[in-house]
């Protein structure tokens, strides 16, 4: 049964793709990416990977298709018509694919218990987390402590993008004035006089919000951590900017203090790193955090979730809202 | 546990930590101190690095106290020493002389955030260098893409933002086909650990997923490293880059690509994969001749210089790929070699340019005639680079070209045919150096150049630095070729 059902969902990506492609319309394509992420989103949880659907959930068909909307808002919808042929792009995507889907015939089957990857050093985490960290949540503890590097190197991406965006948008003939940089020219009220919405509305962010806390606090124990709880926020906090609209958002929480918060949610993963190392372990070693290394990893654990869970959802607001504050160009 | 344990990390933490904090220095000139000081830590650091490889041997550093293939591993060769110091003088150097060039390109407000995403840049290439790990090497490849997308973009002209985002497009793709390369490999071995790959695929029974893991890899990767035919994206964005971008980027981040490819190449997939040194031979020898003499040959008739310069760099990558391809130890200490000596030679050539543009409104060479006249010491600059670019004795790009030469002819009659390639595509650069030559000494002044001064002095300073390098490491090149030798011996350490 579940075969059957992944083989479905999976017919449904490649045609979702397919359309995506096809489509003239931006802003068709827009929304049939916010399906195919939901799509991939459910796959991902067949396969057990619950943690990675969560995050495809709330990132992928939630932020991204509103930052793809705030772009659209300065572009408009329609797809410049293209001079060349799609053959040669076709060619390659179709050589590309026909030598990987040969390359999967000696693949392991799924689920095979004697495949490579289910030998060498997942049974190592799966015996070990248990004794080293008193947590449940494999995954938990390989990102955030036995490949924490990596996902120090995944929050410095985030803010190199929040740092990208910020900086092109600051030029150009679109760019929001230097000296005042916190008004918005367009007047935005939101959905200020549609009453429903915003009655509806409200009544959810604090829901949202609660339960990205949730999603932040209880991620050693079930799927979740920093990345999805701040991509959870940070979608209830743009729900709030739609509905009550920009300069009220911003009122709340400046650009300065979403600057200031991924800029100090990646120093606070560097820093429990640096004092690992100034406590007598190597960089990013909680062990020696506490005199107990199980309660060590689990502080050490506990601060950098909240490090990521900050620069997440700081770097979301600040790239919705520098879209939201530029004007429209032509 | 004293520093010097720590140093693989504090190499790539440092940049990586401050860069944050660059975002929020305002004020004049403060976020460009702080960038500088950074640099120069992290060059020391390097230097400091260097000398305890070459005292005791490869350094390793368990991520998180936890040990491989459990954690994540760096790992510290006479290779990446090599790479470590080429990386971090770069950016030290365009930095710390180049403040002049990069506030006359960029508004003032906007600065912050340049710098912070240049020391990103920094902390992303290192980490490559000296990242043991498949899958680390992705996340510090998407820092440093992401980040020079910005330093690209931050150039004042209108062109500079298709160009980066072509590159933008052509970088991803490179950075995606090597992950799924890696994730066929993990499929295979269940490990990302890259000494521990390498021990468990040779137990692999079925090869194919690992065939087609060494073609994403290498295609990624030569992607992202401009190898002929996948440079596309390179031209454009080198000329509309911030000039010192430019000097910085052409003198080590496709270098880094490329030390990545070699990497995979001969410690993980050589000895496991039958044939698989001729195989790489085959495909890259001709790509690379075919390269050096096309790249050369469009730069013959370029006319912007910047442009010029980056066909040129294309031709160089090459030249490095050539000697690589020998799989040799003497093809690939020629090739690791000039690694350093081509960012020497790009370095000074590139810094010049950015102090002809402090005066010249234009770079194309029908605005500079007679330049020479007015700006003799950076004209002269610009010659010497162009002389190690060319490889004429006395100067570093000499040492590479003889090395190279004598590394092709060890393989008979078609070394004779390579040998030819090199010396016809060394005389391309020769031309296309003495038309920029030419007409910088010997043209006619456009009308309005009345004007003209020399460049700031303290711009002068560091290409004359560089400059100077060029001729010290020609004329003693001990220091590079003792890491190259070290570098090509551990690459073919169990190879035949």
């Amino acid at each position: 049964m579940v075969t059957l059902f992944a083989v479905f969902l999976l017919t449904l990506l490649v045609l979702t793709a397919i359309a995506v492609v096809q489509t003239k319309n931006l802003f068709v394509a827009v929304m049939l990416m916010g399906i195919f992420s939901l799509l991939m989103a459910t796959v991902f949880f067949i396969l057990d990977a619950a943690d990675v659907a969560l995050t495809e959930a709330a990132v992928g068909a939630g932020i991204s298709t509103m930052l793809f909307l705030a772009t659209l808002a300065l572009t408009g919808e329609h797809e410049k018509p293209s001079k060349k042929g799609p053959w040669i792009s076709g060619l390659v995507v179709a050589i590309t694919s026909l030598i990987l889907i040969d390359a999967t015939f000696e693949q392991p089957y799924l689920g095979d218990p004697m495949a490579p990857v289910q030998q060498h050093v997942a049974p190592w985490y799966l015996e070990m987390t248990p004794e080293l960290m008193d947590f449940p949540n494999v995954v938990t503890a390989v990102l955030a402590s036995f490949r924490g590097y990596d996902t120090l190197g995944e929050v410095f991406v985030v803010l190199t993008a929040c740092i990208g965006v910020l900086f092109i948008l600051s030029a150009g003939p679109g760019a929001p004035n230097p000296k005042s940089p916190r008004i918005p020219t367009a007047p935005s009220v939101g959905l200020r006089h549609h009453l429903i919405p915003r009655v509806v509305g409200k009544l959810l962010i604090p829901f949202i919000v609660l339960f990205g806390l949730y999603v932040q606090f209880h991620g050693e124990y079930s799927p979740g951590g920093g990345f999805q709880a701040g991509a959870i926020i940070a979608a209830g906090m743009i729900l709030y900017a739609l509905l009550e609209g920009e300069k009220q958002a911003l009122k709340v929480l400046p650009q300065s203090v979403l600057i200031g918060m991924v800029v100090g949610g990646a120093m606070l993963y560097g820093m429990v790193g640096v004092v690992g190392m100034l406590m007598g372990g190597n960089f990013l070693d909680y062990s020696v955090l506490s005199s107990n290394p199980v309660s060590g990893q689990q502080i050490g654990i506990l601060i950098i979730e909240i490090g990521v869970g900050l620069a997440v959802c700081g770097a979301l607001l600040a790239i919705f809202h520098a879209f939201a504050a530029r004007r429209s160009v032509g | 546990m004293s520093i010097y344990q720590h140093l693989p990390a504090l190499q790539v933490v440092v940049p990586m930590l401050i860069a944050p904090l660059v975002v929020l220095m305002r004020g004049r000139g403060l976020a460009w101190a702080m960038a500088t000081a950074t640099s120069m830590m992290a060059f020391i650091i390097a230097v400091s690095l260097t000398n305890i490889v070459l005292e005791t041997g490869a350094v390793s550093y368990a991520m998180g106290s936890w040990q491989a293939p459990y954690g994540i591993e760096l790992r510290v060769t006479a290779f990446s020493a090599l790479l470590l110091l080429i990386v971090t003088a770069a950016s030290t150097i365009t930095l710390l002389f180049g403040k002049q060039s990069i506030d006359s390109q960029l508004e003032e407000h906007r600065q912050p955030m340049f710098y912070a995403a240049w020391l990103l840049v920094l902390a992303g290439l290192v980490g490559i260098v000296v990242a043991g790990d498949a899958f680390n090497i992705f996340v510090f490849m998407e820092v440093s893409s992401l980040a020079s997308y910005i330093l690209i973009a931050a150039g004042p002209n209108r062109k500079a933002m298709p160009s980066v985002f072509k590159y933008l497009i052509m970088g991803t793709i490179g950075a995606t086909f090597y992950l799924i390369g890696v994730g066929l490999i993990y499929m295979m071995t269940g490990t990302l650990n890259l000494a521990d790959m390498e021990v468990r695929l040779q137990e692999v029974q079925d090869i194919k997923p690992i065939i087609v893991a060494a073609g994403f890899i290498t295609v990624g990767l030569a992607l992202k490293a401009a190898v002929f035919p996948l440079h596309v994206w390179l031209p454009n964005s080198y000329t509309y880059a911030p000039h010192m971008v430019t000097a910085f980027f052409a003198a080590c981040a496709t270098k880094v690509s490329l030390f990545v490819l070699l990497r995979f190449e001969f410690l993980v997939f050589h000895q496991n994969l039958v044939e698989h040194v001729g195989h790489f031979s085959t495909f890259l020898i001709p790509l690379a001749v075919i390269g050096i003499l096309l790249a050369s040959g469009v730069a013959l008739f370029e006319s912007h210089l910047k442009r010029l310069l980056a066909y040129s760099s294309i031709a160089q990558v090459g030249y490095i790929l050539l000697g690589a391809s020998m799989a040799t130890a003497s093809g690939l200490t020629a090739g690791i070699i000039h690694m350093f000596n081509h960012a020497l030679a790009k370095g000074a050539l590139f810094f010049a340019i950015a102090c002809l543009a402090t005066q010249v409104s234009s770079l194309r060479l029908e605005n500079l005639g007679g330049v020479a006249r007015k700006m003799p010491w950076t004209m002269a600059a610009f010659v010497i680079g162009g002389l190690s670019l060319v490889g004429i004795p006395g100067t570093a790009g000499f040492i590479s070209k003889w090395l190279l030469i004598s590394a092709v002819l060890e393989k008979g009659t078609l070394g004779i045919f390579l040998v030819v390639a090199v010396l016809v595509s060394s005389l391309m650069a020769a031309v296309y150096f003495w038309r920029i030559v030419e007409v910088a000494y010997f043209g006619d002044a456009p009308k309005q150049s009345a004007e003209l001064h020399e460049a700031p002095k303290w711009m002068l300073l560091g290409t004359w630095f560089v400059a100077l390098a060029n001729i010290y490491y020609g004329l003693n090149p001990s220091l590079p070729l003792l890491l190259s030798n070290q570098a090509a011996a551990s690459l073919l350490g169990q190879l035949p």
